[in-house]
């Protein structure tokens, strides 16, 4: 399984329209396993180019902070899971999928005690 | 208590001594609040924060607050932390993206929370919707909301009058109608002409959820209620404290459900799921439903004492068949929508494609017209929609089935359009006949009108309806119309 974060430093970006970096990562739900593929730095903030990039590369699930629901309903059109509105640390995202017990709406450890990415 | 004696100015620091008065008392402000540390750790929020974002102040407690914010400047100049380090009072214009993943413009006014001792503990951010503003005009100069309701047919523009007194009103609303025809707009005009105008609107589609996760959404739950419930989560009912709840489709509500909303239109209070305190709620609540509420009440499929609790107002909305003088007006508007969006240059309907159309019965209403003009705008090449670019489920109607036709008028004008649209039921002790309720009802009257006109010769009722003799005397036969 190919999984998207938005990232802001180490955290998961607020806003799915505004970010300006990616984290692409190979998740076995079998195995628990993460591997990272690859840090990507987009050129400017939109959601519209994410959007595309998201289905260049064949992701099956992007985990992400707000999401518009214009996105939110293309990408699920394209067949690709949201799992949207999720705070925390994206290193603990990662733990949460690699075990498939990430669900949207979620507040992750380490949210409150992560130091400020800003 | 001797402390706080010794202090000159001791409210603001009672008041911070205590969580809980303190978010008593912030859940009185017409603003979401936002209440972060000197780190931008959210220490707490009111209620109307947590309706905008969905977020309740215990889950967000100590969380990043730019994270719980999802403004659009909270990922560029960090203007939360310039407030704390530099003690001053800034407000800004946003957006945040809502938990109706909606993106909605926010005036936010960042203030420093500052110690006796000068130094800033904090910072206090408000969050203002100022979507209102846009309406502003329409609040002065008519009725706010209706510019995305379309129509200006007779029978429209009489009851359009009836939506600001609707609106000024607590009472509870039903608005009836067939799919497509407009019921949630209806219903967020209705609230964004009242005077809960500044408070949220929260609209919950009783259908769409099975009758477990409905009670938690509608009347959320407390930690530990049921497998899964990790936190306390508000429900609706909380979310659209002091605003409107808009229960859709209401017909399609469980009866157990039922009850208990009942027990909320009757007391304002409820008990979430596997709570042990009351919740008080301040709520208008508006419902609608496709269905035939009377039948469900026959059928002891909706209960009765709710049916009159929430029948106190009631609109029924026209389907498209309805408004016949609105069809054309409403293509335009759609042709232009779209053919805009899409930089084309097309510039009407061929007279061919306009009679295909008008012969189609639209049983999506307005919703379903809207469908088929961004399908036609869409495959369209040329500067004209022909029929060849209507969907096949237009296309193969039969010829002659029965619909208002367009006004004769040139209505191509796209320069004035105007706004629509609901009818209520009228008064049982109207004179003049009920509005037909739904296609049988619509062909019925179609049929008795055209038998009138032509006094009664078959023949020629036939030719106006655009249909065989035996049609005609079949479909009479049927409606026992003898």
């Amino acid at each position: 399984m190919k999984v998207l974060i938005t990232i802001s430093g180490k955290n998961i970006a607020p806003r799915f329209d505004l970010v300006t970096e990616v984290l692409v990562a190979n998740i076995d739900q079998e195995k628990k396993t993460a591997t990272r593929v690859r840090t990507i730095l987009l050129p400017r903030p939109s959601a519209e180019e994410l959007c595309s990039l998201i289905l260049k590369e064949n992701i099956s699930t992007v985990i992400c902070g707000g999401i518009e629901d214009t996105y939110y309903k293309y990408l699920s059109w394209k067949n690709v899971k949201i799992i949207d509105s999720v705070i925390g640390p994206f290193t603990e995202a990662l733990r949460h999928i690699q075990n498939n017990s990430l669900a949207s709406w979620a507040i992750l450890t380490g949210a409150a005690t992560e130091t400020e990415s800003l | 208590m001797s402390k706080s004696q010794k202090k000159i100015l001791p409210l603001p620091k009672d008041v911070f001594l205590s969580q809980l008065d303190f978010s008593s008392f912030i859940d009185s402000f017409p603003q979401g609040v936002l209440l972060l540390d000197s780190r931008r750790k959210v220490i707490t929020a009111n209620r109307i924060f947590e309706s905008f974002t969905g977020y309740t102040r215990e889950a967000i407690l100590g969380t990043q607050g730019e994270h719980v914010l999802r403004s659009s400047f909270t990922d560029d100049g960090n203007i939360i932390q310039k407030t704390i380090d530099g003690d001053e009072t800034v407000t800004i214009e946003g957006n945040i993206i809502n938990r109706n993943r909606k993106k909605i413009p926010i005036r936010f006014t960042i203030s420093p929370v500052s110690l006796e001792s000068g130094q800033v503990s904090g910072v206090a951010i408000f969050l203002e919707d100022i979507s209102l503003l846009k309406d502003l005009d329409e609040k002065i100069h008519g009725f706010p909301g209706k510019d995305k309701i379309l129509g200006h047919s007779q029978k429209m523009q009489e009851i359009f009058e009836l939506l600001p007194i609707v609106a000024r009103t607590d009472a509870t609303l039903l608005i009836l109608g067939e799919t497509g025809t407009g019921k949630d707009l209806i219903a967020e005009a209705i609230h964004k002409a009242s005077a809960r105008s500044r408070h949220p609107f929260v609209k919950v589609n009783c259908g769409a959820l099975p009758e477990s996760l409905l009670e938690s959404e509608l009347f959320g739950h407390v930690r530990g209620a049921f497998t899964g419930a990790n936190y306390d989560k508000p429900g609706m009912f909380r979310l659209a404290h002091g605003g409107t709840i808009f229960l859709t489709e209401i017909g399609d509500l469980p009866l157990p459900l039922q009850v208990k909303l009942l027990t909320v239109l009757d007391d304002k209070e409820f008990f979430p799921v596997g709570g042990s305190k009351k919740i008080k709620v301040d709520v208008r609540i508006i419902t609608a439903t496709h269905r035939n509420l009377r039948e469900l009440v026959k059928h002891n499929r909706f209960r009765e004492d709710l049916y009159y609790r929430l029948n106190v107002l009631r609109l029924q909305l026209p389907s498209l068949r309805e408004r016949e003088d609105d069809f054309r007006l409403l293509l335009d508007h759609f042709l232009r929508e779209f053919a805009a969006g899409l930089n084309k240059n097309i510039t009407g309907f061929s007279a061919e494609t306009i009679e295909k159309l008008a012969s189609y019965p639209f049983p999506g209403n307005v919703r379903e017209l809207r469908n088929i003009v961004e399908y036609a705008v869409n495959i369209c090449q040329g500067g004209s929609i022909e029929p060849d670019h209507l969907p096949d489920t237009v296309m193969s109607m039969t010829p002659g089935t029965p619909h208002p036709r367009p006004p004769e008028s040139n209505m191509t004008e796209h320069g004035n359009i105007e706004r629509t649209e609901i009818a209520p039921v009228p008064p049982r002790d109207a004179h003049h006949s009920p509005p037909p309720n739904g296609w049988e009802e619509m062909e019925k009257r179609m049929i008795l009108e055209a038998l009138a006109r032509t006094r009664g010769r078959r023949n020629e009722a036939a030719k106006l309806l655009g249909w065989g003799r035996s049609t005609l005397w079949r479909k009479i036969k049927r409606y026992d119309l003898n």
